[in-house]
């Protein structure tokens, strides 16, 4: 069977230990968790995730299955098959120096991206979008020289419930 | 009413209907302990806190009912990690309590500091650190609620000891949880997918687990079988749940399954398959296990399904209701199995049983195990529970004792726990005084537990022990016989403590045979004796548990032994 990305969504209890279990009950059976994405919903004793596996159906669905069995885990579902949005953000520092400055403020201008800190020595960019996008402007920033970043887990919203 | 947490325990005890509970105290339970003294809860003090999960273990597995123990924080904690692991693999309703250092020095390596629920958190249901006395209570009947419903298994709960120090206001009509039971929905389509595939099978078959057991669902499966002529196979943890004396029952499959067991579920074209899991040791080679059957496969847990073995037709749902609604289908729709092709079937069945009979050979003045078993079953006409250790016992238990009710055979099935046996026998018999509880040991498992004698000793809880006693780790001999040329490493346990008086230096009535004219005199001696005793039986040292299906083969392909066994 194919493998390929699974986006799950999985509705929990906010409980202290409820991410310790579900990365627990997936890594005891071997299967790797590639993103995550975690926070509270309009209420605040229930919790969305988020998380994105590599298998095939067979393996997904035992993943479910076991996700499913967790006390305090609500709802799972498998996003993949289902119309719906991704989305990831990136926040990423570039350091202007004097030999990149002008191929970064061009790289800005031209990918129109988001700016929300800077002074003459760095700059911090926002960047969201799905992962293809996200892949795309990663390629772009290569160049010019990352200093540091750091790249959220994978969300996901279905169009239709 | 104003409640320490200590007291709020014992009174949520009280609410949960709980009689009894296995335990071991220490510095972070003394205040539960306080109240114990004062309290007219029956505990049992055991003499290592793993015995107390085995015996809560047992307790629950012969009762159906919510097995409870209690033991300190740290090492106490940890002790338990085996007991609760052996449930968790076997789904057994069990709730732990252990004590914890005070929440400020949590986290700081406190004396007797163990992080309980961490270690705890892959082999159990679920577990609870309890972080004030205000969610006590609740957590108390979550905790039974969720140990006991849909797919039961171990709860453990963590007990801070300022926790029970601290009061609260306390009123059981107050107490709100949330809501676990799945409603049972039937499922008319499928049901109608499995009256069409009994339609058309030829060679149907049933092959019951533990998931009937669990789910009380044996007279509705005996009543299937019977009604419908339909043989029925059973996996280790399935025993009982279908009578055992019963001429449709071919007796367990798998790995030291019966010959036609295991031929039956090789050429039956339909396997319907109630509480079991597809475990590696039943299923052999998973590619060629039942090869011409189309699977309905009936469990209450969704993951089971398509673990191991892929089936065509999944029902999930609690056995007891779902095989209910099957009958009731069936009838409706006027099922009749065709007569001749049915018969034709179990006569090919019973060919095979005649061909390959579970059998030994006891000549000579050398004990065989085997004929120790089936002289117990002889001589207590099968009216007892059955505690077993792990390893050959087990499997020659399974094969030559024959189960007629559920609930009799209590054995470490998934985890395969050594020294099991012991502390579950005197759970069982705590439960059931004036039944017979016998625990059918090797002498290595016995070892594992023994100091669980003194605790029979001191209740006088009257269990027996069966000990085949072969001075070898008598399975993992055999394996080291059959696929390690005999190279006998550290399995020679020869050196081992005089039984007998062992047993007696822990105030145990011990006994010893040594001749197959002893065997029946023997047993039937300690039967009639109101104390727990050991039976040594010395027992042939090289027998091996025969059939086996070798690891990697095909359930078809069993090693059958020597002729002279067969013969």
């Amino acid at each position: 069977m194919e493998k390929k990305e699974h986006i799950i969504s999985i509705l929990v209890y906010n409980k202290p230990d409820v991410l310790a279990r579900i990365a627990g009950t997936l890594g005891g059976k071997g299967y790797n968790i590639e993103s995550l994405s975690v926070n509270t919903t309009t209420q605040y004793e229930i919790s969305k995730i988020v998380m994105t596996s590599i298998g095939n159906q067979a393996t997904i669905s035992r993943i479910e299955n076991q996700l499913q069995r967790l006390v305090d885990v609500i709802s799972v579902e498998d996003l993949t098959n289902v119309d719906s949005v991704h989305r990831e953000m990136i926040l990423v520092r570039l350091n202007m120096t004097e030999d990149k400055k002008e191929q970064i403020k061009k790289a800005i201008d031209d990918n129109q991206w988001k700016v929300i800190k800077s002074d003459e020595n760095y700059v911090i960019l926002e960047i969201t979008g799905d992962k293809v996008q996200i892949d795309l402007a990663m390629a772009r920033l290569e160049p010019l020289g990352i200093a540091d970043i750091t790249r959220t887990g994978l969300v996901a919203l279905e169009l239709k419930n | 009413m104003k409640l320490k947490g200590s007291q709020i325990l014992l009174k949520m005890l009280e609410e949960e209907k709980v009689d009894l509970i296995f335990g071991y105290p220490g510095g972070a339970v003394l205040d539960i302990y306080d109240q114990l003294y004062k309290s007219k809860l029956k505990h049992i003090l055991v003499r290592h806190e793993q015995g107390a999960v085995h015996a809560a273990d047992g307790y629950a597995r012969a009762t159906g009912k919510v097995g409870v123990c209690l033991v300190t924080s740290g090492p106490g904690a940890t002790n338990t990690v085996t007991g609760i692991a052996t449930a968790n693999m076997d789904s057994i309703p069990v709730v732990v309590f252990t004590g914890q250092v005070p929440t400020t020095l949590i986290g700081n390596d406190a004396f007797q500091e163990s992080d309980i629920t961490g270690i705890t958190r892959p082999c159990t249901k679920h577990n609870f650190l309890v972080r004030s006395v205000e969610e006590l209570a609740a957590t108390i009947k979550e905790a039974f609620h969720i140990a006991r419903s849909g797919r039961p298994g171990p709860v453990l709960v963590d007990l801070p000891k300022n926790v029970m120090a601290a009061e609260t206001e306390f009123n059981p009509a107050n107490i709100k949880i949330r809501n676990y039971d799945v409603a049972h929905k039937p499922v008319p389509k499928k049901l109608s997918q499995v009256l069409e595939m009994l339609l058309q099978a030829k060679k149907p078959l049933l092959m019951t687990g533990g998931g009937v057991i669990l789910g009380k669902a044996s007279d509705e499966l005996t009543k299937l079988a019977r009604k419908y002529q339909i043989p029925v196979t059973g996996t280790l943890m399935g025993l009982g749940s279908f009578p055992g004396t019963d001429p449709l029952w071919l007796g367990m499959l798998g790995m030291h399954g019966t010959y036609h067991a295991n031929m039956a579920v090789s050429h039956c074209d339909l396997l319907i398959a109630v509480g079991v899991r597809f475990d590696d040791r039943v299923t052999g080679t998973i590619e060629t296990f039942a090869p011409n059957a189309q699977i309905v496969q009936i469990d209450i847990d969704p993951s089971s399904i398509n673990r191991n073995v892929v089936v065509e037709l999944p029902i999930i749902g609690e056995t007891k209701a779902t095989l209910k609604d099957l009958i009731q289908f069936l009838a409706e729709h006027k099922y009749v199995p065709a007569k001749d092709t049915r018969q034709e079937w179990l006569t090919e069945i019973e060919q095979w049983r005649e061909k390959v009979p579970l059998t030994y050979c006891q000549n000579g003045e050398i004990i065989k195990p085997q004929y120790v078993i089936e002289k117990l079953y002889y001589v207590t006409n099968g009216d007892v529970f059955v505690t077993t250790e792990v390893g050959q016992n087990q499997m020659w238990t399974a094969q030559f004792f024959k189960f007629n009710k559920p609930n009799t055979f209590i054995t470490s099935g998934g985890l395969g726990t050594m020294g099991y046996g012991l502390p579950a026998a005197i759970g069982v018999k705590c439960a059931f005084p004036d039944k017979q509880v016998v625990d059918i040991a090797g002498d290595g498992s016995i070892q594992m537990n023994i100091q669980e004698l003194a605790t029979a000793a001191q209740y006088n809880i009257a269990v027996k022990v069966v000990l085949l006693n072969n001075g070898f780790l008598g399975m993992v001999r055999q394996w080291q016989e059959l696929f390690y040329e005999k190279r006998y490493s550290h399995t020679d346990m020869t050196y081992a403590p005089d039984f007998v008086k062992l047993a007696e230096a822990y105030g145990v009535v011990g006994m010893r045979a040594t001749k197959p004219a002893e065997v029946e005199k023997t047993l039937r001696e300690a039967f009639s004796i109101d104390k727990p005793v050991l039976m040594d039986f010395r027992v042939s040292r090289e027998e091996c548990v025969y059939p086996i299906v070798r690891p990697g083969e095909s359930l078809s392909e069993m090693d059958l032994g020597t002729r002279e066994m067969i013969n």
